[in-house]
Order: C-alpha cells, then structure tokens, then sequence
C-alpha cells in the first residue's frame, strides 16, 4: 500500500510542482554531461567486448545498433512493440477497473472483507507470474493470456490502495452526509470515491510499470510475438546483440511510459481531481 | 419534542470505562432554544451525538417527535465542532451540498447557497477550497450549509467559538432571526455562559464528567431579543450572576 504523500503533501506547492515535472532534470549543463556520460559508457563497452570480455556474453553496441536497424527497417519491430503495449494497456485497464471496483465494494462492506480476507491475503501473497501457465490454458497463446497476467498484477495493487483509501474515509464527512439524508449510493459517489480518488490515483500510478511486466513475461512464457518474446528467443539463439537491443526498447518504453504518467497526473492535478 | 429519558453513555476502550454521560432527564420543547453549559470535555458532545443518532445511548432512550431514534436522525442538522466540509468542494458546492443530495436542480442550488453565503459574511468566497479559508470562515460555511438543509431541529457543537467578538454577534443576530423565522428548535452546545444567555430560553449546566445536570435556568428575557444591548440590561445580569455561581463550583471542582 502507498500512502499517497506526493499528491496530498501538493496542496500549496501546486505552483512549484507546476515548475517541477519531466523537464525537472536540471540544467543545460548537466543535460551535457549526462550524454556525455552515456557516450563514455558506449566507448567503454565497444572497447571492452572482445577485447576484456568475449563479445558473446556482453555483444557490442555497433552490432546492437545494426540489429536494431535491421528490426527497424523491416518493421518487424514494431509488431513486437505494438503486441507488448497493446497488452500493458488493456491489461492495465482491465486490471484498474476491476481493483477500483473490488476496492469500493469490499471498503463499504464490512462483512464481505472480512469474509474474503484471508483469501485475497492468499492470493495477494501469491507471485502472481506463477499463474502464467493457468492463463495460457484458459486464454490460449494469443494475446489474451498476456493481458490476464498483467490485469492480474495491476488489480492487486489498485484494489489494495483503493481499498486503504476507502477505509482512511473521515467517518465524520460519512455521518455528516447521512444526517443531510443522503442515501447509500450517493455516500458512495459524493464522499467516499471522491476522499479516495488520490489515494486510487496513487495505486494506478504505481502499478503502471506492473502492467508492463506482465505484459512481457506473459511474452516471454509463451508467445509468438513481443518484446517478451522477442528477449526470449534472442537469447534461446545465443543472440546477445538482440537480446541488448530487446532491452533497450523495452528501457524506452518504460520511460515512456513513466512519462505518460507523470503527464497525466499533472493534469489531474491542474483539474483539482487529485492533490489536495 | 425531544425526550432524554434516564440517557447515559458508557465508552469501552480496552479495560478503560469511561462514563461520558449519566442518567439524563430532558425535554426540549418545539421551537425551543436550549443552552447546555458546562466545563470542557464533560460529555456534551455525546449528548448532542446520541441526539444526532450517531451514538445510542448506553441505557435510558431518546425519543425524538413520538418515535425512539434507533438510526441516524434525519431531521435535525447538525454542526460540529470540527468542520466537516467535503475538502474537494469549493465553499459553493459544501454549502450547496444538501440540496444536491436532495436532487435540486444546480442552478437553483447555486442561487440558493449564494444567498446564505452572503447571510455568514462570505461573499466573494463563493469559489474557494475550505483549505483555502480561516477556521473562523469554516465555521460559517458550515453555519450557511445547515442554514441552506433548513432541518427542523439544529444540534450546534461550540459554532461560534472560533469566531471574533464582532463576528460573533452578527451570528448570534442571524440564529436568532432565521430561528424565529423558520421555528426552528435549537440545541446549542457551548462553554460561553455569555452567548448562552443571549440565545436561549433555557440553559442547564452539566457537572464535569460525567456529565449529568446540575442546574436548568429559564431565561425569561422577552423576544426578539437585541443580541447587542440584552446583556447590559439588569435581568441578563441577575440571570448571568446566578448561572455563573454554579458554574464556577463545577469549574473549581475541576481544577482541584
């Protein structure tokens, strides 16, 4: 469970957070000397492959890059990249929907959470990757059984924090919605979401990189397209330039990612849905 | 029109008991506004919680309009101590919140909660965030949000306390109008013997813990009373002097 201390500790800084963001990372100055340093590395490591280590563990970045060109001109790269973020977002969408609402429902029902407790305890102890093969026999190799296993890890992490959100609702903002004669439902829609929204947001957040891995272990247990897959068979080839360069992109991907988010909660933040 | 019969309250927390309220008799008449006084954390709180439903009572019963109150009390409005506004509203929509809840259309809400914010002193405050304001302010839009819920019964925790001397008068004006125009009956909760006695028709001093009552005092100053110049007059004084006496024995025991 992640309290969500970024969003609420917000409250008058909004101005500064404003500032702060993906462009936060500082200077021109120190822009220059971060490309410097990963140019560095690029020369230690075509110098060292061959020469301080066998070019098959570690491979070299020209022969990297080659391998990159040639997935990219044929455009099988893209096939592979679109399955995988195909299969985060629909995994991270199904597995949201379903945290979100299993987070409410058990919040408000006293009994029922009681009643499952140990189960989800169970189940959320679970390495959920241990499921992998179970959704390959319901869900076939296609994409379906990667989607079920990233679901799979994002639900718990939402419907954990939703759920933390939910029980962390002022029992006083609750009474005093009850006295104004509102009814079940509205409790639930005008107090008890909105208190928990940040809380939610938190557990979307966090579980964004989640749906990722899913997506790509799926990939790499069995399929026959993705950058799971695509890391897996490289590496069943004895490929290590291609399993670098799978690495890369799925390293850019997940930035990418990350910055989608953190986009996303600025403007939640801008339109007051969370962060206060 | 409420009915306290033989009402106390035990709270359990662990081995600890705690009596926060003991064996109350009480009957507040409709349209009645009733003062209860008495020291800090004596259990007055409880008792206009239980009032509100919130708590059942221990032993005894509460009867409110010839039925006993077994949930949450609809009826009345009730404004704690603590404000209980919804952080994620602009001061508008809180105030307004109660008709939402009734399924107003948001126009007329909005046109209505202008009206009572401009009542508690809060114009031009319409768009702000509660965080946004001064815990006096808060008050007032808790004030103006169960003026707005119009309920029959008013439970008010301490409501002005936090308020300026100036400020406090001015609420103090507006409770007693809008009391006298709606015919509301008022619960009053608070520790200043002054406002008390401004306000009431009848004040009851609780003892310290638990609470019980001490002393019931009818104040017989005429209405509609001048919250300003009532207390310069000579039966506020007499009436002030001999609540004040019982007061001072609870609050000496206190400190002993």
């Amino acid at each position: 469970m992640t309290a969500p201390d970024a969003e609420a500790a917000t409250g008058d800084l909004r101005e500064e957070a404003a500032n702060a963001g993906p462009r936060a990372l500082g200077s021109g100055f120190m822009v220059t000397c971060q490309v410097l340093l990963g140019v560095v590395l690029l020369l230690v490591w075509q110098g060292a492959s061959g020469r301080l280590i066998d070019n098959f563990f570690i491979s070299n970045p020209l022969d990297v890059g080659m391998r990159l060109w040639a997935w990219i001109s044929d455009g099988s790269l893209f096939l592979h990249i679109w399955a995988t973020v195909y299969a985060t977002v629909m995994g991270f969408i199904v597995g949201s929907v379903a945290g979100v609402i299993l987070g409410i429902w058990l919040g408000v029902s006293p009994f029922t959470s009681r009643l499952l407790n140990p189960y989800l305890s169970a189940l959320n102890a679970l390495p959920k990757v241990a499921l992998a093969p179970l959704f390959v026999l319901w869900f076939g190799l296609g994409i379906e059984s990667k989607i079920a296993l990233a679901a799979v890890l994002v639900l718990f992490l939402v419907f954990l924090n939703t759920y933390a959100g939910v029980r962390e609702v002022d029992q006083d903002l609750i009474d005093g919605a009850r006295l104004m004669k509102a009814t079940r439902a509205q409790v639930i829609t005008k107090v008890i979401i909105p208190s928990a929204m940040s809380w939610m947001f938190a557990g979307l957040k966090i579980s964004v990189p989640y749906a990722l891995i899913g997506a790509v272990l799926g990939e790499m247990i069995a399929a026959n397209r993705g950058l799971g897959y695509l890391v897996q068979f490289s590496g069943s080839q004895f490929d290590s330039a291609g399993v670098f360069a799978v690495l890369i992109v799925i390293a850019l991907l997940a930035v990418a990612l990350n910055l989608l988010v953190e986009i996303v909660q600025h403007r939640m933040q801008q339109w007051r849905i969370v962060g206060r | 029109m409420i009915d306290l019969q033989h009402v106390s309250k035990t709270f359990r927390k662990r081995d600890e008991t705690v009596d926060a309220v003991h064996d109350i008799n009480l009957t507040i008449a409709q349209k009645e506004i009733v003062a209860i006084i008495g020291p800090s954390g004596c259990g007055k709180s409880t008792l206009l919680n239980m009032i509100a439903g919130l708590y059942a009572p221990s032993s005894g019963s509460i009867v409110y309009k010839g039925a006993r109150i077994s949930d949450v009390n609809t009826d009345v409005g009730y404004m704690t101590q603590k404000d209980n506004l919804l952080p994620w509203r602009t001061v508008r929509d809180n105030v307004a919140f109660p008709l939402e809840l009734s399924g107003i259309a948001r126009g007329e809400r909005g046109a209505r909660a202008d009206q009572v914010i401009a009542h508690v002193g809060l114009d031009g405050f319409a768009h702000r965030y509660p965080h946004e304001l001064s815990g006096g302010m808060r008050k007032r839009v808790c004030l103006a949000r169960m003026l707005l819920y119009g309920a029959e019964t008013a439970l008010l925790d301490e409501p002005f306390a936090a308020l300026d001397a100036q400020l406090k008068l001015a609420m103090h004006d507006l409770l007693l109008k809008l009391a006298a125009e709606t015919g509301q009956t008022i619960v009053l909760v608070t520790h200043d013997l002054m406002e008390a006695v401004t306000l009431a028709d009848r004040v009851l001093v609780c003892t310290r813990r638990p609470a019980m009552l001490a002393l019931e005092q009818r104040i017989e100053l005429k209405r509609p009373r001048d919250v300003l110049n009532v207390r310069f007059t000579n039966e506020f004084k007499e009436l002030y002097d001999a609540l004040w006496e019982r007061l001072r024995v609870e609050y000496h025991e206190e400190r002993l």
